[in-house]
């Protein structure tokens, strides 16, 4: 089930991430982007997650969920508790996770 | 090459690697569950070591996962990645002054193998480039030895989850892991308030758009998110603030 779609997809990941880690070190005339977008840096890489994450929290097969019972919702926010508690990306993961599995494998949810 | 002789010759080198030691359990952990969100969600065996050794940004990595599941247009995925990445440009904005005086491939190999922790402890340890050569080289030495350690842990445990993960069952649903290190760097993110805005509509409209083909809600999501956050800013300048 490996296609060269996703293959291709992969490389070029690993080419956004040449692009962006060396985005100002490409030219060796002095250069810089217009303001706007230096602003936008700011916002468009919490955006960009947050657009990933939060439907992958609270929606199933492309639908918002109806119940409470959900271990995603219970383990996003011990993560993100953990987080502002005691920080650390690490703590987040284990955090999340003590809560998730418990309520997944034991109550199924 | 950034990792000839020479520059391993160097005592900064070393210097680097041994800054960077105490951050290689932290990479590890968070490589291996890297590692193993890749292969639970779904990928064959050689997608998952292609990403894990070639990709090298984790949390480009984790947010392309489930758009390449859902079998998102190229580049709508290449175009997140690169969102998510955007930090980098700024980090690369910042090492200019240090590495201009290489050759260009030099610099975009330095580029690759500086993540975060890498950028982090060059930019405290160095706060000015090199005046003469050898300073030059120190630095440049300074970081490949660095950013070696950080790859080499990174990617190790990376390999190492894949390899394990097939040994645990879907059931668990351990993908999840690889969510909530993307709830991590989000957390690690929110450090304005207009921030914590633009997470909150990009989170909103990503739920409300994704019946749109092509996981095109990610896109309207940040878009959206983006232009909200700099209206916003100017209708309260004081809420403003440095990166």
């Amino acid at each position: 089930m490996t296609d060269l779609w996703t293959l291709a997809v992969i490389v070029g990941l690993a080419l956004v991430t040449v692009l962006t880690r060396g985005f100002f070190l490409i030219s060796s005339q002095p250069w810089s982007l217009p303001p706007w977008a230096l602003r936008a840096l700011q916002y468009a890489p919490i955006a960009a997650l947050s657009a990933v994450v939060v439907p992958e929290v609270v929606m199933t097969q492309g639908e918002l969920i109806d119940t409470w019972r959900d271990a995603r919702l219970f383990a996003a926010s011990a993560g993100a508790a953990w987080y502002f508690w005691r920080g650390g990306v690490l703590g987040t993961i284990l955090a999340g996770m003590a809560v998730y599995l418990p309520l997944r494998v034991g109550l199924g949810w | 090459m950034i990792f000839s002789r020479a520059l391993r010759r160097q005592p900064a080198f070393v210097d680097g690697m041994r800054d960077m030691l105490p951050q290689a359990p932290g990479i590890a952990a968070w490589g291996l569950m890297t590692g193993v969100a890749i292969i639970k969600s779904g990928m064959s065996l050689s997608e998952s070591l292609a990403m894990t050794l070639l990709v090298f940004a984790g949390s480009s990595q984790l947010a392309s996962l489930p758009l390449i599941i859902a079998g998102a247009p190229a580049w709508v995925i290449l175009a997140t990645g690169f969102c998510v990445n955007l930090r980098f440009v700024v980090f690369s904005l910042h090492l200019r002054p240090h590495l201009m005086h290489l050759p260009l491939a030099q610099r975009l190999a330095h580029g690759y193998f500086t993540a975060d922790i890498t950028y982090v402890l060059f930019t405290q340890r160095f706060h000015d480039p090199g005046h003469t050569a050898d300073e030059r080289r120190a630095q440049e030495a300074y970081l490949a030895g660095n950013g070696l350690v950080n790859w080499c842990s990174w990617v190790g445990s990376g390999l190492v989850g894949v390899a394990l993960a097939n040994f645990i069952p879907t059931a668990w649903g351990l993908g999840f892991a690889g969510i909530l290190c993307l709830v991590g760097i989000l957390c690690s993110l929110a450090s304005t308030r207009l921030r914590l805005l633009a997470a909150a509509i990009a989170g909103v409209v990503g739920v409300a758009a994704y019946a749109l083909p092509l996981k095109l809600n990610i896109v309207a999501a940040i878009a959206v998110a983006v232009l909200i956050a700099l209206s916003a800013e100017k209708l309260r300048p004081a809420a403003r603030s440095p990166a």
